[in-house]
């Protein structure tokens, strides 16, 4: 090919000749943008199959989403506090007072052309987004994909799921009705219930006394701007770390701790990921087509003295709601309130509103730093590709499930009243018996939730000693019933028994020969990570049980056992 | 018959037919439900002496067991005297009472009595003293009322409970404000004037009637508007919004991820 290697020092081994005209811009252009090789190495990224793999896509679509209906919004939306007279279509309004943010918020629902589904379907997609981010996380958490080497990844998604939360909530105070002047006044409350600096903190974020002038200006550069530039730089950064990574996988045959099975990026996956991105497209048009979301023109301009009933927050500022109206503010005659005395007069410490920080910080924070947690307790340095099946780490499982359960308490918290109405119960009932169920919950889901697991993996074992119950019922000569069992594929086999079940470690002197207080803390949570155990079956239980499947005529399985069988054959 | 009969092992046709059983179910419920709804009332503000006769008597049969033979009130129930035909109206006409059961609240159920009859405990209640007395048809009439005015009006005074939407709300111990769709123009007014079970009275100091019927034009406006955006989902706010995306959007977003993962068999 290459015969006419000239004196040019430029030219590869095989100067490539394009044919067409086509073909000659598409090589002018990579020559000069090196297009091939991106191609070349990222379409031959292998990534494995599996649909829970898909809701991080989710999420990062909702966002191009979001981005796109978002920037049609910003054409007709004021972000100003000015108070203006309305003047547009909707009747129940006309001629009222309010700020050009209202104002606006409503031209777009009723006087934009194709306005109100915008609205309807950046909404919508929020909420998609962000509930998106959450079962992709619960998915990355209960599956041990936060693991090394991607413990950082996992910060990077945490900081990404609370910068989701800040997109919303800004979002949800931007059109300046009553509802979203509540959500704004609860913060302006939590602000001032900090003790010396509150008042200060509140009169610098509002810009003078709550509501002020200054508040929906500087939200909608946060909203629109801060956020979703750092959303996007972080989101490129995730997504950099997966493909150095390389994706996980479930265990499976040939599924190794160095090696990805699946397909490559091209041409399968680009196809299907660029289709799905459509699909989520078309479900969220939907949705914002068909059911109305956010209908702000019954809420009324913002004016700071009512609260409506029903008022509450997006879903997922849904706990932060729930906290706040479980946390009671006397406990019979004592309240939690009290006053700091001060040369000045006092400062009120609102301890009612800042309790209820601590178990949400907690959570929080608690989710940024699991996976040096769990590292620290398990003791396990290695990299892990495989994923864990969630049965197979029942403690995790159970840890997760527990805190899962305490979120959602204070998740259903928030809509309390709505749960009374609709369940025909008292409201008061309510909040008493979700007071104790915060505490009793979690200990009760973790418990349940790590017997089941057990009782899991002890299935599997039985599956894989005795195979499946094939409800073929045999009668013996002397008459004895016995069932039938068929043995799992190999598929299924491997499965069932490709996992670790570490036993507790126990402590681990130091340099210095000594067991530390804090190594004795870190044995003591490992004992309660792994003493309930269920061992992966052994080879040699397995050939015990094929050799026992022998004698009694079992149908045949796996590759072992019909090897097994074929050797046995022989014989008979 | 034939394609029929091919068709009853078909995956869905389970699914078709439970589909087709409720909708029957429900059709027939909603045929037989508008068949006992009451009828249109008429108005009429002076009673003659044989409506509060035949009140006494539909009163001693049906109401006195708790509110005592001279509507005195008793341990159960409260004193009648003074509470006015407006009050009777409401409680009677709605079918709050007579009352089902001793509860948090009264519940509204099909009216147990008719028009006149309604009128015939009105007048009868009325004579025992002073109160306030039904509107009359002019009050009521949603569109000579300012709806704008009285969209302010409502979300300042009544939207706290009963919801902006007034989709209705819940109040302690059980107890509920009442979502307010399809609630006729006179009781409307006559809970406003009188202020039945947990709700405060607003009388006409408090509220005059030209703002009562501008709460009343807003409400019916409101009615007939519809729903811009699409079905409402209870009008409930983002609590029904979140419910419905962690249950309709998250289950379409799993049909499509698993389909799209599925293997070709």
């Amino acid at each position: 090919m290459s015969t006419q290697a000239s004196d040019s020092t430029a030219a590869g081994p095989a100067a490539f000749q394009p044919e067409t005209r086509t073909g000659r811009i598409a090589d002018y252009v990579d020559q000069r943008v090196g297009g091939t090789n991106m191609v070349r190495e990222f379409g031959r990224k292998i990534f494995p199959d599996h649909w829970t793999f898909m809701f991080g896509e989710v999420a990062l679509y909702s966002f191009v989403i979001l981005i796109i209906s978002g920037i049609f919004l910003t054409f007709w939306f004021d972000p100003s506090m000015a108070t203006v007279e309305y003047e547009g279509k909707y009747a129940p309004m006309n001629g009222m007072e309010m700020s050009a943010a209202y104002a606006s918020s409503l031209d777009l629902s009723f006087d934009v052309r194709g306005g109100l589904f915008m609205r309807q379907i950046h909404h919508w997609a929020a909420l998609v987004f962000v509930m998106a981010m959450s079962v992709h996380m619960l998915r990355v958490f209960f599956t041990g994909a936060f693991r090394k080497p991607r413990e950082l990844n996992w910060v990077v998604g945490c900081a990404l799921l609370l910068l989701g939360l800040g997109a919303g909530f800004t979002g949800y105070s931007l059109p300046d009705e009553v509802l979203s002047g509540n959500g704004l006044r609860i913060i302006d409350g939590i602000l001032k219930a900090l003790p010396v600096v509150g008042t200060y903190m509140s009169f610098f974020l509002f810009g003078g006394e709550f509501p002020g002038e200054a508040v929906i200006p500087r939200l909608y550069v946060l909203h629109i701007l801060i956020i979703p530039g750092i959303i996007l730089a972080l989101v490129v950064v995730h997504l950099f770390m997966v493909v150095l990574h390389k994706h996980t996988q479930y265990p499976g045959p040939g599924r190794t701790e160095r090696n990805v099975v699946g397909y490559p990026v091209g041409p399968v996956y680009a196809a299907k990921a660029g289709g799905f991105f459509f699909i989520v497209f078309g479900i969220l048009a939907l949705i914002a087509g068909t059911f109305q979301i956010n209908a702000l023109w019954n809420y009324g301009p913002y004016d700071p003295s009512p609260v409506q009933a029903g008022a509450q927050p997006d879903w997922y500022i849904g706990p932060f709601e729930g906290v706040l109206r479980m946390m009671p503010g006397w406990i019979g005659d004592i309240p939690l309130e009290f006053v700091i005395p001060t040369p000045w007069g006092g400062n009120t410490v609102a301890t009612p509103v800042l309790v209820p920080l601590i178990p949400v910080g907690i959570l929080f924070a608690g989710m940024f730093v699991w996976p040096w947690i769990e590292a620290w307790i398990s003791g396990d340095k290695r990299d892990h590709h495989i994923l864990d099946r969630p049965r197979n780490a029942p403690a995790r499982t159970a840890f997760g499930t527990a805190t899962v359960t305490f979120y959602c308490i204070l998740w259903g918290m928030g809509a309390n009243d709505l749960i009374a109405t609709h369940f025909d119960l008292s409201l008061n009932d309510i909040t008493y018996w979700s007071r104790v169920l915060i505490f009793v919950g979690p200990v009760f889901a973790f418990i349940v939730t790590k017997r089941i697991c057990l009782a899991l993996q002890r299935k599997d074992r039985e599956t894989v000693l005795h195979g499946h119950e094939a409800g073929v019922i045999e009668m013996k000569p002397h008459g004895e019933f016995t069932e039938r069992h068929r043995r799992p594929d190999d598929y299924e086999l491997y499965t069932l028994v490709a996992f670790e079940s570490p036993e507790p470690s126990g402590p681990v002197p130091n340099a210095k020969g000594r067991i530390t207080r804090l190594e004795k803390l870190r044995a003591g949570l490992n004992r309660w990570f792994y003493e309930d155990r269920v061992a992966p079956v052994s080879r040699q239980e397995y050939l015990e049980a094929l050799e026992h499947d022998h004698h009694d005529g079992h149908d045949d399985g796996g590759l072992e056992a019909r090897e097994q069988q074929q050797i046995g054959s022989g014989h008979h | 018959m034939k394609a029929l009969s091919q068709k009853r092992r078909h995956p869905f046709a389970g699914v078709a037919l439970l589909l087709l059983g409720l909708l029957m179910t429900g059709g027939l419920y909603a045929a037989a439900t508008t068949i006992n709804e009451a009828q249109a009332s008429s108005e009429a503000q002076e009673y003659s002496a044989s409506d509060i006769d035949e009140g006494e008597k539909l009163f001693a049969a049906n109401c006195a067991s708790c509110h005592g033979i001279n509507a005195e009130g008793t341990e159960d129930a409260p004193s009648l005297i003074g509470v006015g035909a407006a009050s009777v109206d409401f409680q009677v006409g709605t079918g709050r009472m007579p009352m089902q059961m001793q509860g948090p609240q009264a519940q509204r159920k099909p009216a147990q009595f008719n028009d006149e009859q309604t009128q015939q405990l009105a007048a009868y209640v009325a004579s025992l003293g002073a109160g306030p007395s039904v509107p009359g048809e002019d009050l009521l009439d949603a569109e000579e009322g300012d709806a704008t005015r009285g969209g302010e009006l409502f979300r300042i005074n009544c939207a706290m409970c009963h919801n902006a939407a007034a989709a209705g709300g819940a109040l302690t111990e059980g107890k509920f404000a009442p979502s307010l769709h399809g609630v006729e123009e006179k009781h409307i007014y006559e809970a406003m004037l009188v202020g039945p079970q947990n709700m405060p009275v607003f009388n006409d100091a408090n509220i005059p009637p030209e703002d009562k019927q501008d709460i009343i034009a807003f409400l019916k406006t409101y009615e007939s508007q519809g729903t811009p955006g699409g079905f409402a989902l209870g009008s409930l706010g983002p609590v029904s919004e979140g419910l419905f995306v962690w249950s309709g959007g998250l289950a379409l977003l799993i049909g499509a991820m698993v389909w799209l993962t599925s293997r070709s068999s």
